[in-house]
């Protein structure tokens, strides 16, 4: 390495260090607010002041003790919405998507505009009218209410139509040889191939189901059925003190967000990859 | 003999029709779902918009009425800071994670992996949490981070999220923490696919790093700066959830950080007024529809969708 690239590779490390440690600002100083009461940060805001020898442990036991363990019960909630969105979001969007890109029928370039379409129209302009449907259904403050008009994710489909385009179709024609049905060709063989693919949806379907915040919040009536991004806003009213709580509250709500990306962090860039926009 | 032809033959028949059926079956969820949860809310939406409704009551038709009464000061400020938003944002989360994404992937960075895992964290974080720290790092206090740094380089603590300017900067600055690392990461699998041929050519030809950026690297990835824009294009005008947590409610004092989604928001569940609320949304899906098609008619990539 000659003296001229070890600079730039210094000098380049550099830069994309402080954006890292920039990044994760927010975690260090929430991880050391959550240590002390948390009127104190609602008071004088975050600051750079260490006292170490105040921290305690008790804003986490009231993850269990605050009003009967509710946060437990949020944190049961979210888990459960989304073991349910992201299992079905990754099969449907899938199953979709494969269609899509691999056989050729009527209506294919249409049907792939309506997906693009979908993805364009701010789910937002949508709450009212799904407010109603949810309504009609009797699935208001249900599970349920959270999950179904997000069922088939757009950008899940569009995302594994783009990566199975790029699988050889002769697999699926050798598979009809040796007897295979349609069904049988996808679970069998196709889907084994899309495994990067449903790595990195893993990812993005995730990280939605946990973190939205606007439709349960509108679904979700009731203070047992809310999901963590809900309830801990909800603790962040003026009234009351629990601010204790919302403080080791978010630091704990990050976990299981994490957990899956680091499981699924190998397939995600290759995922990305070869499932993101081409042409 | 001919028994058991004929049942091939009927097998074989089978086999042909299933081939047919099976991409129909395939992509019924879709279809399905995009009747039942997409284009009936959407006409629902465009109908209530020419309706008076107010809650549960029984609707009646009143023409434009609620597009006339839409253009009150709220729901322009609403607009305005919704487009100014979008603007900074797309001005900034555009080129920087693409020019973070060069670098990274020349292969000068150590440690590569983890200061790019560490770059995607904010996009798994909850707003709410996000939020938390914004807010807070954002204080009026004088001792607060924000206002601690700022002290640094001499200016005067602020009252960052009561004043309509510095609110702005704070919204802009969350946006860009939380999405710098997945478009970085959207631009790093795009650059996989940049021939590496065409970079040793430049370099042979004397081209010097900026000038293979601009003349290899940008055309390369285009069709990723297209997607990143317009979903950052989406993604700022439907912007809600930064806001409410910053300012914890759908109207905050002066209305600085009223979105348009606030405002359908406010004026649906807050005030059950929903055919203001839908003349709102139809306003917001038009605004993002017409500028995405300039957007893409501008990129000239219009129509190129089905390669």
């Amino acid at each position: 390495m000659t003296k001229k690239k070890i600079i730039l590779s210094i000098l380049a490390t550099l830069v994309i260090a402080i954006f890292a440690v920039v990044a994760l600002m927010p975690f260090f100083f929430l991880l050391i607010s959550s240590f002390k009461p948390g009127s104190e940060m609602i008071r004088n805001g975050l600051q750079f002041k260490f006292d170490f020898q105040n921290y305690s442990l008790v804003n986490y036991a009231l993850i269990k003790t605050e009003r009967d363990g509710i946060y437990l019960r949020w944190y049961l909630n979210s888990i459960i919405i989304m073991v349910l969105q992201v299992a079905s979001g990754l099969f449907l969007a899938s199953i979709v998507g494969y269609g899509l890109a691999k056989y050729k029928f009527k209506g294919r370039d249409f049907m792939f505009i309506l997906v693009l379409m979908v993805m364009m129209v701010p789910v937002e302009i949508l709450i009212l009218p799904l407010y109603k449907e949810m309504n009609s259904l009797n699935l208001i403050d249900t599970y349920w209410g959270v999950i179904l008009p997000f069922l088939v994710p757009a950008t899940g489909v569009f995302f594994f139509r783009q990566f199975a385009s790029g699988l050889p179709s002769e697999i699926m024609e050798s598979g009809r040889i040796d007897g295979c049905g349609e069904f049988g060709i996808f679970f069998k063989l196709m889907m084994p191939l899309m495994l990067p693919a449903y790595g990195a949806m893993t990812i993005l379907l995730s990280m939605g189901s946990w973190n939205a915040m606007v439709w349960p919040m509108i679904v979700l009536r009731t203070t047992e059925m809310q999901t963590l991004p809900i309830g801990l806003q909800s603790l962040l009213t003026p009234y009351g003190n629990n601010y204790d709580l919302l403080l080791s509250g978010a630091v704990m709500s990050v976990l299981p967000i994490m957990i899956i990306f680091a499981l699924n962090q190998k397939t995600f860039i290759a995922g990305m990859a070869a499932g993101s926009v081409k042409g | 003999m001919s028994g058991k032809n004929n049942t091939n033959e009927v097998h074989a028949r089978k086999k042909i029709k299933m081939l047919n059926i099976a991409p129909y079956l395939f992509t019924l969820p879709f279809v399905l779902h995009f009747i039942i949860f997409f284009a009936y809310p959407i006409i629902s939406t465009f109908w209530t918009s020419l309706c008076q409704q107010k809650g549960f009551a029984p609707p009646f038709f009143a023409g434009f009425a609620n597009y006339k009464l839409l253009f009150d000061d709220y729901f322009k400020m609403a607009c305005a800071n919704s487009a100014i938003y979008t603007f900074f944002t797309c001005l900034i989360l555009i080129p920087l994670p693409l020019l973070l994404a060069t670098l990274v992937n020349s292969g000068l960075v150590a440690k590569a992996d983890l200061l790019k895992s560490a770059m995607f964290v904010p996009a798994l974080t909850s707003v709410v949490m996000a939020g938390l720290f914004f807010k807070y790092a954002f204080s009026s206090n004088p001792t607060a981070i924000m206002n601690a740094f700022i002290g640094v380089l001499g200016i005067a603590p602020q009252g960052w999220l009561e004043k309509r300017l510095t609110s702005w900067i704070v919204l802009v600055i969350f946006c860009c923490w939380k999405w710098m690392g997945v478009n970085m990461v959207y631009y790093l699998s795009a650059l996989q696919m940049v021939p590496p041929e065409l970079y040793e050519a430049a370099e042979l030809d004397g081209a010097n790093a900026w000038q293979r950026f601009i003349n290899i690297t940008v055309p390369g990835v285009r069709p990723t700066i297209i997607y990143v824009l317009t979903i950052s294009i989406y993604g700022g005008f439907s912007m809600f959830a930064e806001a409410f947590t910053l300012f914890n409610s759908a109207r905050t004092p002066g209305d600085i950080g009223a979105t348009i989604v606030s405002y359908i928001y406010a004026q649906g569940f807050n005030r059950n007024n929903f055919g203001l609320a839908s003349a709102a949304g139809i306003s917001l899906l038009a605004a993002v529809m017409i500028i995405n098609v300039i957007q893409l008619k501008l990129t000239g990539s219009l129509g190129k969708e089905q390669d």
